[in-house]
């Protein structure tokens, strides 16, 4: 019973979302281009799969696995469990956190592999260069930044260094990057540090964030708890654009050697 | 032979989900030493999720990339740039002003900057504080899809426009309020929700594939990036207009 509520509740939310833009297309279609939609009943059929499939996961990921998430954040920042108990901990020692960044990469990896929005993207992608890039090798390089950034952004937590430093310099990193990576990948790579922090990243990697700086000694969760969601966002162009860059160049000198040979 | 499709795609599905168990798996079993709580329910809310993805995939290929790209087509067909651009801006504003992520951020950025002292404490203030938040997030969203349609059909190599949008940022990282920071930086990533952005990357593809001249790779692509780049440095701006 109670999950049918659940689903109801999370259902009109979803419904809600797509309502401006039914009303967008649909004022558009009749008003301004005035014809009728090509395969209508099948895109409608699609649009219904879309609502249900969202509504269905999002409940699932409720039920499951973010209040696991959750309770393992909470566990493995724990200053109990990390310099064990009995010890008076006034300054972190930013040694001592392993886990939580192991725990940090593992779990930005998982959730991107399974967000959807990037499901979508890389499948547009793999279409549209008729096969030259993989949906898997797409979603496995932006997973490995997403991995890099969320592990990052802990350390930065636990060192309380600030969050602009890092930002600048990633910046940096892509600007000097966009300059030697081959043309075609940039606006891809670009749009794939937009794609990843959506429904199943966001809401695990900000508990993380916001439990980590509340149990690290000597930081604020108002102050240090935001950033790592800027972190997965900036890490995987510049994952991409790298593996871009390793691929022209591995293509590049392997049709040298064939010419010499 | 539905059958075998639909099969397909509740594997691949499982796939996708398959590295969060693991982990999850992992850490409980070795990290934490605990046995998992609530087993009954846990695989039941798994089992919604592999559902919920078959479904939601299953459309994605049904529904919202025919209907993004034929609307791409039928627009340019059209070939009148007011209405494109008009199309392009309503889309961004519309899906982003009533995101539930974004109203939380907006909240929770005006209960920080009541506390610190930037501006009144008082329920109206840090309601006004939050509604405009929003707006000019929603705001820098329409623009930013507006601009990157406008790349699209001029032919804009993107690493100008956007490098200079990075630059922008670092420029105002410098001189804006740091309270305002962290969630600027967020609020980048909030903005692009899961059933706009399939929407979105389907409208650049198929404008990018019905202009003459155009490759849709190198071109259609990029609208998902001014969406998530704008609204930093909208938020920055406001921050340095409300607390000067």
């Amino acid at each position: 019973m109670e999950f049918f509520y659940d689903f109801g509740k999370t259902l009109l939310t979803t419904l809600r979302d797509v309502l401006p833009i039914i009303f967008l297309i649909v004022g558009f279609q009749l008003l301004v281009l005035r014809q009728p939609i090509p395969h209508l009943k099948r895109l409608i059929i699609g649009g219904i799969y879309v609502v249900i499939g969202l509504a269905l996961f999002l409940v699932g990921l409720e039920k499951a696995l973010f209040p696991l998430g959750n309770i393992m954040a909470t566990q493995l920042s724990d200053p109990d469990f990390i310099y064990g108990a009995d010890k008076v901990i006034t300054q972190a020692d930013w040694k001592a956190y392993g886990w939580v960044y192991l725990f940090g990469a593992m779990i930005g990896f998982a959730t991107t592999i399974a967000e959807p929005s990037l499901i979508a993207v890389a499948f547009k992608a793999s279409q549209v260069s008729v096969g030259t890039i993989s949906q898997w090798g797409l979603r496995i390089t932006v997973a490995c930044g997403v991995a890099f950034g969320i592990s990052l952004g802990t350390f930065r937590i636990v060192t309380g260094t600030p969050l602009y430093l890092y930002i600048l310099v990633g910046y940096l990193i892509v600007i000097v990057q966009t300059i030697f990576t081959p043309k075609s990948i940039i606006a891809l790579a670009y749009d794939s540090g937009g794609v990843t922090t959506s429904t199943v990243t966001v809401p695990l990697v900000a508990s993380l964030g916001l439990g980590l700086s509340a149990t690290v000694p000597g930081r604020n969760p108002a102050l240090d708890g935001f950033g790592l969601i800027a972190f997965a966002s900036l890490f995987p162009i510049i994952a991409v654009m790298g593996y871009a860059q390793l691929t022209h160049w591995y293509s590049k000198r392997k049709t040298k050697n064939m010419e010499k040979t | 032979m539905i059958l075998s499709i639909i099969l397909k795609k509740i594997r691949q599905a499982f796939f996708d989900l398959l590295p969060i168990i693991l982990v999850i798996a992992f850490f409980q079993i070795a990290v934490l030493k605990q046995p998992l709580p609530q087993m009954g329910e846990v695989l039941f809310g798994t089992l919604l999720v592999v559902a919920g993805l078959t479904l939601f995939v299953m459309g994605l290929e049904m529904g919202l990339f025919p209907i993004g790209e034929s609307m791409a087509h039928a627009l340019a067909r059209k070939g009148s740039l007011f209405w494109l651009l008009f199309f392009a801006f309503a889309l961004g504003f519309s899906t982003t002003v009533a995101e539930p992520a974004l109203i939380a951020v907006a909240w929770e950025a005006a209960e920080i900057a009541g506390k610190g002292g930037l501006i009144d404490p008082g329920k109206e203030s840090l309601n006004q504080y939050a509604f405009w938040l929003r707006i000019s997030v929603a705001f820098s969203v329409g623009l930013a899809i507006l601009i990157g349609v406008l790349r699209i059909l001029k032919g804009w190599p993107i690493h100008y426009l956007i490098i200079s949008g990075y630059i922008l940022v670092m420029l105002m990282t410098v001189i804006a309020p740091k309270e305002i920071l962290g969630i600027a930086y967020d609020a980048g990533g909030v903005t692009t929700s899961t059933i706009t952005v399939p929407l979105v990357a389907a409208l650049g593809v198929g404008l990018a594939s019905s202009i003459k001249g155009r490759n849709p790779l190198v071109d259609g692509f990029g609208l998902i990036a001014f969406a998530s780049l704008l609204p930093m440095i909208f938020v920055m701006g406001y921050g340095l207009i409300i607390f000067g």
